[in-house]
């Protein structure tokens, strides 16, 4: 076995270029945030309720990779998982991008209408759960259980670089298989909370595991894209291989299959079972401009990047990655726009400043903080026992 | 045959040379010197799987993925095909209330058809093409070689079909490159005709016995063994199944007959079952009109009677035919026919014509539906217009 030599004058030296773009877009989404809420608050609002899911899901999302990585106590990726914990940096600042809409709650969820409780009999059995406390509490605890298991996992992950100690690996793998069980509860509590919720009589069962496919997709997604165009152009700090390519595409291979698999399943039960409470969610979405874009949802989350990584030249190939990535970033997107935009006008598919903000915002945010991530840390874990052998790695 | 005989070497045609060498490293080095030499037909063996093994020997890639693709694809479009023609053409019917062509149901099994046809034309395209069944036997198999190969042994085999291949530079060739034991293979006939392999009485009885024994198992297994315990626990339940005799009660009935004088929980007798003119006679509507009685009424009358006598009961049927159109129920003789008429047709039918609705209908609700049709009537005829005529 040879080990490899690590670049170190490239471990904490990420190009110029991810900090000025991550900048230039958290400044524009930021000002076009306000514009968006100048124009039009309501619409506004539920443009940054996309923000805060995207954001989130990349985040977790990235969070629940590492955890992976460790209870699977996996080899080949122990050299790309700083990236991803960086990805997950963004999980501190969730609260801040929901503070204004916990503000604006009123104007987002309709269930907060008292009205809604003289009116609707099953407004009256959900009220236990949904009611502004309890879901103050909720999304406080779920995003500080977060922040809790990042700040936990992120640390020892980071004394090894200096420490060598193999100890927290072990310690790692303990908190990452308490972090799943975590994960699972509270990632379907985000979701039930900030997107069923938009549409308050409609309840699926399966919602949660939906939200969960895309949001690791999506992380995959981001993950891949980095590391990718870092490697490929030379400022990795340890080289990769086709073969680390292949895992990371059929990763995401297999998660755009599995999100197909589960959009498809809520969607078959609902239509068959034709119940009133399940369909006005299908309904607005399946008529007018909505139906163009559940089409293109379809398309561009599973058809289109199924035939693009289904042969395995596909998935070693850089350019196929980095495109695929990219697409995905913006078919999951779409999703969320899917399936929060509805709620706001049921009956066409706006686009609007608040969309623009949505796109600039979340990219900003998640690649500011990764540029600062990146800049005060090692971009692979250099104390990490495994990553000689993980560099080793052969199909 | 023929080429046996035309081969001077005492009547055996020459397979290969084999050569085995001394751990993974060395065969992958001899692997890439055998490509760069100019072999094109020949195979490296070992018994676990070596990285860089396949780089070495510049192998192309398999089109088995595309034999899986297109199998796959073809499997779901002709389940879709068929469910369209069966269930839009050859024999429309709506089920749950869905279009004819109901496609999100047909995915699930389109899913399925791709799997099987892929999984199926896969093994089938592997056995029939890579390994040449009917062909049984390979010159390989059973050799000193083999035998090493499938225990600890690492080997290359270069075949004599192969246009730079000659016996003595070949051998002399792989034994430069480092091998253990270089060995000629030589084919067995079978090997070489295809009759004498089918008619192999080995292969014809190992065929013979797998046939028989998988259909064996597989009809003990369906239609036997489900039969005995404990698989049938969940129908073996102490109960009196129908057409046999109870062992419990000496008159070998398992329903009982209610204690004489008594009447069950729900059920009252009713003595004027196909007697119209007593029901007339001795019945009155037990239940009195409310809001929610009118309510019940229409809704049940819009649910079981509706399609028939229409929304008003006018015979307004929506059935366009497809059975008898029953009469208005606006016609003098019905109007003024007491409740009990009504009850009676709704618990019995009437004529044989329209059937009963005993089952479906509870008796509260029966009367109800008798308010509501008389509320009909009185719409369709106040009698506030009749006295003024
Ligand atoms: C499947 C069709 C069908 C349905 C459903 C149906 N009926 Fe009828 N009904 C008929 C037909 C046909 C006749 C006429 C039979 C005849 O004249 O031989 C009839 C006759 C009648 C009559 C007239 C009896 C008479 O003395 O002339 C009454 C009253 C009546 N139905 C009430 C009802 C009520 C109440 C319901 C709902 C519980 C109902 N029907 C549901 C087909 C139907």
């Amino acid at each position: 076995m040879t080990t490899q030599q690590i670049s170190t004058e490239k471990l904490r030296k990420l190009p110029e270029s991810y900090g000025k773009l991550g900048w230039t877009l958290l400044i524009a989404g930021v000002v076009f945030t306000i514009l968006s809420f100048v124009i039009d608050a309501k619409h506004a609002s539920f443009g940054l309720t996309m923000t805060l899911v995207f954001v989130a899901t990349v985040g977790v999302g990235s969070l629940f990779w590492v955890g992976v990585e460790y209870v699977s106590s996996a080899v080949w990726s122990t050299a790309l998982r700083r990236p991803f914990e960086f990805l997950a940096g963004v999980i501190p600042f969730l609260i801040i991008l929901a503070l204004p809409l916990l503000l604006r709650m009123r104007t987002i969820f309709e269930w907060t209408h008292k009205s809604l409780l003289a009116t609707d009999p099953a407004m009256v059995v959900k009220a236990p759960y949904l009611n502004i406390p309890f879901f103050l509490i909720r999304t406080v605890g779920v995003f500080a259980l977060w922040w809790l298991f990042y700040y936990l996992i992120i640390r020892n992950s980071r004394n090894q670089d200096t420490s060598r100690d193999q100890q927290l690996t072990t310690k790692n793998v303990k908190l990452s298989a308490g972090f799943m069980p975590v994960f699972a509860v509270t990632l379907t509590l985000f979701s039930i909370d900030w997107l069923m919720s938009l549409t308050p009589n409609w309840f699926s069962t399966i919602f949660a595991v939906y939200v969960f496919s895309g949001s690791v997709l999506a992380a995959m997604a981001f993950g891949t894209l980095i590391i990718v165009k870092l490697n490929e152009k030379d400022r990795f700090p340890v080289k990769l291989t086709p073969d680390h390519y292949y895992n990371l595409g059929a990763f995401l291979f297999a998660f755009v299959v599995f999100w197909a698999y589960i959009q498809f399943s809520q969607f078959m039960l609902q239509w068959y079972g034709n119940l009133r409470e399940e369909t006005l969610y299908y309904i607005p979405r399946m008529h007018g401009s909505w139906a163009v874009v559940s089409i293109a949802v379809a398309l561009a989350e599973f058809l289109i990047p199924f035939f693009l990584l289904v042969t395995k030249p596909a998935k070693m190939s850089p350019k196929r990655l980095v495109f695929v990535s990219v697409w995905l970033l913006a078919a999951h997107a779409l999703d969320i726009y899917w399936m929060v935009m509805p709620v706001y006008d049921s009956k066409t598919a706006v686009f609007g400043v608040s969309e623009v903000a949505f796109i600039l915002l979340s990219l900003g945010i998640i690649l500011t903080v990764f540029a600062y991530k990146a800049k005060g840390n090692n971009m692979v874990p250099v104390g990490d026992p495994k990553l000689q052998r993980g560099l080793e790695f052969h199909i | 045959m023929s080429d046996i005989e035309k081969n001077p070497q005492g009547g055996r045609r020459l397979y290969g040379i084999t050569a085995l060498f001394d751990g993974p490293e060395k065969l992958v080095n001899a692997a890439a010197a055998v490509v760069k030499e100019g072999y094109k037909n020949y195979d490296a063996y070992s018994p676990y799987p070596i990285h860089g093994l396949d780089s070495a020997m510049k192998l192309k890639r398999t089109y088995i993925g595309a034999v899986t693709l297109i199998a796959g694809l073809t499997g779901a479009s002709l389940l879709l095909l068929f469910a369209w023609w069966t269930n839009s053409i050859d024999y429309p019917l709506v089920i749950g209330g869905k279009p004819y062509f109901a496609w999100p149901s047909y995915i699930p099994l389109m899913f399925e058809m791709a799997v099987l046809f892929g999984a199926v034309s896969t093994v089938a395209a592997l056995i029939m093409v890579w390994l040449g069944l009917p062909r049984n036997s390979h010159p390989l198999q059973d050799t000193e070689f083999m035998k090493k190969i499938s225990d600890d042994g690492f080997g290359i085999a270069i075949e004599a079909k192969d246009s730079s291949f000659d016996e003595k530079q070949t051998k002399a060739f792989l034994e430069k490159l480092g091998a253990e034991k270089v060995e000629l293979v030589y084919y067995e006939t079978r090997e070489i005709s295809l009759k004498e392999a089918v008619l192999d009485p080995k292969f014809i009885g190992v065929i013979v016995v797998v046939a028989i024994a998988t259909s064996g198992a597989t009809y003990f297994g369906l239609n036997k063994m489900l039969l005995l315990r404990p698989w049938t626990s969940l129908s073996d339940q102490a109960k009196v199944l129908p057409e046999t005799r109870s062992e419990f009660y000496p008159d070998g009935f398992a329903m009982r007959p209610p204690v004489n004088g008594t009447v069950a929980r729900g059920e009252l007798p009713y003595r004027y079952a196909n007697n119209i003119p007593a029901a007339e006679k001795f019945m009155k509507n037990p239940v009195l009109p409310s809001k929610h009685v009118m309510e019940l009424g229409q809704r049940d009358f819009n649910i079981y009677c509706s399609p028939c006598h229409g929304y008003f009961a006018d015979g307004q049927s929506r059935l366009q035919g497809q059975f008898p159109v029953p009469p208005s129920l606006h016609i003098d003789s019905l109007r003024t026919a007491p409740d009990g008429l009504y009850y009676e047709v709704i618990t019995n039918g009437f004529q044989g014509v329209m059937p009963s609705y005993a089952r479906q209908i509870p008796r509260d609700e029966r009367w109800a539906i008798v308010w509501y049709i008389r509320a009909l009537q009185r719409a369709q005829n106040p009698p506030e217009v009749a006295d003024a005529k």
